[in-house]
């Protein structure tokens, strides 16, 4: 398995480490009552197709990245830089080479 | 500033020759991270320019007449042999001098080495001159900067004999080959 870090490259999946899906990045605003926190920790879905997930590229760049994978066929999709665009990168590279999440479709049962 | 007695990070491991290839100790006098502050990546990229220097982009490294800058991580780069003083409040600026063991690997065969403990095409074609990567060397955490005659090879300091044994075997078995 092969991830692309928007600032390394292809590399291989050895190189990262997985945090979990990508829920962790809607973090409930202070003050949000039981149910969204309970849902932010512990409620999942299990997609048979597309999902998103967290990786760290700790043998790397140090990048945490957001990966979109096929949860039937293994394929990587596309990735992103989880850090604001402003302070992602350096100069000269404004614009990360991020690709664009293909829109999530329903697949199956809805 | 009091100057204390510097020790060889090599502890007498190195040079290392196998046949053609050479591996020796070359960690730079002086290495600060420099991390730019939000939104003062600008200011960071100014004061860099006129110390001839300037911000290297992913996987990118600027030599200077003394000194040279490597992109080293995301929002990261490492300022060598350079006062980084210029940079003092628009980037966190770190002292890691004697936090990394720096080797250079030439010779004919360099990267048939490296194959043997990188999971990364570090040959010449898609390595050119001056290209960083960081990448695993077998199972630690390295940084690779591509010379005209060999790479450059950094490791965390306490790895520094670990990562001499890997790269010392690798060469015996790659000059066994002929």
């Amino acid at each position: 398995m092969r991830i692309t870090c928007p600032l390394c490259g292809s590399r291989d999946r050895r190189e990262f480490y997985y945090y979990g899906a990508a829920d962790y990045l809607a973090r409930p605003a202070e003050g949000a009552g039981l149910e969204a926190w309970d849902a932010y920790l512990h409620l999942r879905d299990n997609p048979a197709g597309m999902t998103k997930d967290l990786w760290y590229h700790e043998a790397g760049c140090s990048a945490w990245i957001e990966v979109t994978r096929d949860t039937t066929s293994h394929a990587v999709l596309s990735s992103r830089l989880v850090a604001a665009v402003e302070s992602a990168d350096l100069p000269g590279r404004s614009a990360p080479a991020r690709k664009k999440a293909a829109p999530r479709k329903k697949k199956g049962t809805s | 500033m009091v100057s204390l007695i510097a020790t060889d990070v090599f502890h007498g491991l190195l040079p290392v020759l196998q046949g053609p290839l050479q591996l020796a100790a070359a960690t730079p006098a002086r290495i600060t991270s420099v991390m730019p502050f939000r939104g003062r990546a600008g200011a960071v990229q100014t004061a860099l320019g006129r110390m001839g220097l300037g911000l290297p982009e992913p996987g990118q490294s600027r030599e200077g007449k003394a000194a040279a800058i490597l992109w080293s991580g995301r929002g990261q780069a490492f300022l060598l042999d350079a006062d980084p003083e210029p940079l003092a409040g628009i980037a966190a600026l770190t002292d890691q001098s004697d936090a990394w063991a720096v080797m250079r690997l030439t010779g004919p065969g360099w990267d048939q080495v490296l194959s043997r403990l990188v999971a990364l095409d570090l040959r010449p074609s898609g390595f050119p001159e001056g290209a960083v990567a960081r990448s695993g060397l077998n199972h630690m955490n390295a940084l690779f900067r591509r010379l005209a005659d060999g790479v450059e090879i950094w490791v965390f300091r306490s790895m520094a004999a670990t990562a001499v044994e890997e790269l010392a075997g690798a060469m015996a078995r790659v000059a066994a080959r002929g």
